[in-house]
């Protein structure tokens, strides 16, 4: 396959996150991002002079803001700055970390500064979301995010004992990771004797999709740092390095019937299509740490076999056995994911921002207790769309098809 | 930075009024097929399009997301596709991101905007402004633009008569120009009869309502021979954020749009802005930013707007041969309009406007309320 070396290498230099909550009432919107970008800064040692290019992303019709870049520049630093707004739904944040990439290793920016943000309290999210639906053909059937799709399918395939029980331990092992990241918006405490309540008692939103299964609805801001090569190496001792980055969307205006296109998820075609020109064979033993884009538990476990490439109930049994744990064999979101906190334009953002800290071990209370050398971070949004990131701790990664 | 990064193809459709005929999804698939037939591109995995850009806005679309329900539309189905949600001249700069990177090859551009769903693009501009101090008096890009344009016109010497010659002029160059609005002919005495709508902004001194779409192939430099004989290279891109409150801001100075400026002449070499450019198109929404855009860029000297526009510049510096935003592009697409005119001239393609020989060209994008964030990009058709 043609894939061109990069042109340079980008390394991550600084990250910030602000506490995720549900309502931030003490900022408004500038004011929030403020406190990631002070934090990145910090963490970088860099100073606000220092920054080439800003980026920004989030959508509008969540806090009913026209081209929101405009009035945050009173706290996202871009005064003076050449800036980009990106935005591709949930995949924003995603959609961020591959546009600083592109920019840095074209050489057109030396250091970039990425920003995802939400502050959905200040708007409607299930409406914004349902929003996005075709407004004459699907809008009135749209129910925002909420869907039990992967719930069907899973009980269809493996059983409702078996799917319901999985779904449900990947939930608690969730919030168990989420009670380690004190920035997590919701941190329940949920215990493995609570399985069989949980399941027959959490209020159903939509089939078998409960409440405690679906993601929340946050406030929140992510920023993160990028540097080329030379400048990373000069600003950090632990750069992170993003060595390659897919994006997928579908979507089925004119092809109703399905019949032109891979019968295969987009997540499992961006992991087929990046692990091959990587000349990645086995990603469970490959990567260290996995930070998932997951909405719902039910879509957690789903997508751990398209993500993994797997097979039948591999994926089943990677939750069954409790595997991705922090101290699994593949940890899966320490920081807790998607459902712990959901600043949509800010969340997929935090999944390499998560991935990254846990690969220069400083993650703090949720730190993996092993070293971390190879991650990957996905993004979800839109009508079923991927963003795949991997991560490296050294620049010695060899093998694939690039030319 | 390696190589060098080509605009293979352009397809646009007519600018109109109100497209109440056909869905954006019409609108920019028309678009689409024609790129595929003048270049042939595919969407192999290895050799054809991997990654689209697109370039649209939320609220004009009245859609969440507004990049959803056209990502088959313009062939992002089990491809990638990111969304530039600003004036699409900055996905312009972006895709020189993605190629000069080595990530992409070939990348295909797509832009749209219904300005003629909204009920009023004043009610949709007013939320651009925070909701605790602007937004509640009544702000939008319309009236902020009046504080702008009196303060200029007063640096600058430029009078209602100025403004009533730079719109007729516009009307006159769109008339020639196939796929500009169809406006109705008008001459300086209705301009300057036309009603006031913000002081000292007449009615027919803003763009008109317009909807349109555009696509662009652009690739790397090595594979432009596959798609077109006639590649116009992107060889320079700057853009830049001003503050935020109109106070803030010295709103004559041109801030953003001269670090714009400077950073996209140095990627590109560009020391005389008045010689250098055999095409200059300039995002002109409210007929005072001519002038006023054309001092920020170098065309014109600074505080001389007035002598500027009187001394014949407009027609021996081949400024707005298309007729200019003034004549009718779409909001978030200004820039990109003024980019897809600038490459057409380069390409020899530009009918019966075309400038003979044009070698070099800069265009021109602005996104907010007085020109908070400028965008610079040069175009060359012989590379560097």
């Amino acid at each position: 396959m043609k894939y061109k070396k990069k042109n340079r290498n980008v390394g991550i230099v600084g990250i910030g996150e602000t506490k995720f909550s549900s309502h931030r009432e003490d900022v408004n919107q500038p004011e929030m991002i403020h406190e990631a970008v002070r934090q990145a800064l910090d963490d970088a040692g860099l100073k606000i002079d220092d920054i080439d290019c800003v980026l920004h992303g989030n959508m509008e019709l969540f806090e009913m803001i026209h081209q929101p870049d405009l009035w945050h520049v009173l706290g996202t630093g871009a005064y003076g700055k050449d800036s980009f707004r990106l935005t591709t739904g949930g995949t924003t944040g995603g959609t961020l970390v591959c546009a600083a990439d592109n920019l840095v290793a074209s050489g057109m920016y030396d250091v970039v500064m990425a920003i995802g943000f939400e502050k959905l309290q200040e708007g409607h999210t299930t409406g914004g979301i349902t929003n996005m639906a075709d407004p004459l053909w699907a809008r009135k059937l749209q129910t925002g995010a909420l869907t039990a799709q992967a719930a069907v399918k899973l009980i269809d395939e493996f059983g409702a004992e078996r799917a319901r029980r999985a779904a449900m331990t990947y939930r608690i092992i969730m919030d168990k990771h989420a009670c380690k990241n004190p920035n997590s918006h919701r941190a329940f405490g949920l215990d493995w004797d609570q399985m069989d309540d949980l399941i027959k008692n959490s209020p159903p939103l939509i089939g078998d999709l409960r409440l405690i299964h679906m993601c929340s609805q946050s406030d929140g801001a992510c920023v993160i740092i990028f540097a080329s090569e030379e400048k990373a190496k000069q600003i950090t001792q632990t750069p992170v390095w993003i060595r390659d980055h897919i994006t997928v969307h579908r979507e089925e205006t004119l092809d109703l019937h399905n019949n032109f296109y891979p019968n295969r998820t987009t997540h499992r075609f961006a992991a087929e299509q990046l692990y091959k020109r990587n000349g990645i064979i086995n990603p469970l033993e490959y990567f260290d740490v996995f930070e998932m884009y997951d909405p719902s538990a039910w879509w957690g476990v789903d997508w751990l076999r398209e993500f993994f490439l797997l097979k039948d109930d591999e994926h089943l049994k990677l939750v069954e056995n409790r595997e991705i744990m922090i101290d699994g064999k593949m940890p899966i979101n320490p920081s807790g994911g998607v459902i712990a906190a959901n600043p949509i334009g800010a969340t997929a953002m935090v999944r390499t921002a998560e991935a990254a800290k846990q690969i220069r071990g400083n993650a703090g209370p949720h730190q993996i207790p092993r070293p971390v050398n190879h991650a990957l971070a996905s993004s979800f949004g839109g009508t079923m769309w991927t963003v795949l990131t991997i991560l490296e701790k050294d620049l010695n990664w060899q093998g694939g098809d690039h030319e | 930075m390696s190589g060098k990064v080509a605009v293979c193809a352009v397809a646009q459709i007519k600018n109109e009024p109100d497209i109440w005929y056909q869905r954006f999804q019409g609108m920019l698939l028309d678009c689409f097929e024609s790129i595929i037939s003048q270049t042939g591109v595919t969407f192999d995995m290895e050799t054809g399009i991997r990654n689209i850009i697109t370039c649209s806005d939320d609220v004009f679309d009245a859609r969440t997301i507004s990049d959803n329900g056209m990502t088959d539309a313009v062939g992002a189905h089990f491809r990638g596709e990111e969304k530039i949600a600003q004036d699409g001249i900055n996905g312009l700069g972006y895709a020189m991101a993605c190629i000069l990177s080595g990530h992409d090859d070939v990348v295909l551009l797509m832009g749209h905007c219904k300005e003629s769903q909204s009920e009023s693009r004043n009610m949709c501009t007013n939320l651009s402004f925070d909701p605790f101090f602007c937004r509640p008096l009544g702000m939008d890009f319309t009236n902020a633009s009046a504080f702008q344009a009196r303060a200029y016109m007063n640096k600058s010497g430029v009078t209602d008569d100025h403004l009533a010659k730079i719109v007729a002029r516009s009307r006159q160059m769109g008339a020639k120009n196939p796929f500009a609005r169809k406006n109705n002919p008008i001459s300086e005495q209705d301009v300057l009869n036309s009603p006031m709508l913000a002081d000292p902004i007449r009615q027919l001194h803003q763009y008109p309502v317009t909807d349109w779409a555009v696509g662009m192939l652009i690739c790397c430099e090595a594979r432009a021979h596959e798609f077109t004989d006639t590649p116009v290279f992107l060889t320079g891109f700057g853009n830049c954020m001003d503050s935020y409150f109109l106070g803030d801001r010295e709103l004559t100075s041109n801030f953003a749009l001269k670090k714009a400026a400077q950073r996209a002449f140095r990627m590109a070499g560009i020391s005389d802005p008045k010689k250098d450019f055999d095409i200059a198109e300039l995002n002109d929404a409210i007929a005072y930013q001519l002038p006023m855009w054309a001092e920020g860029l170098g065309l014109a000297d600074e505080g001389q707007g007035g002598k500027w526009v009187d001394s014949g510049a407009l027609d021996a510096q081949h400024v707005n041969l298309s007729g200019g935003m003034l004549n009718g592009n779409p909001v978030m697409l200004g820039g990109l309009a003024r980019a897809t005119e600038a490459i057409l001239q380069l390409q020899g393609k530009a009918g019966d406007r075309q400038v003979e020989g044009a070698k070099k060209a800069v265009a021109h994008g602005t996104t907010g309320p007085a020109g908070q964030h400028h965008s610079v990009l040069i175009l060359e058709n012989q590379g560097v």
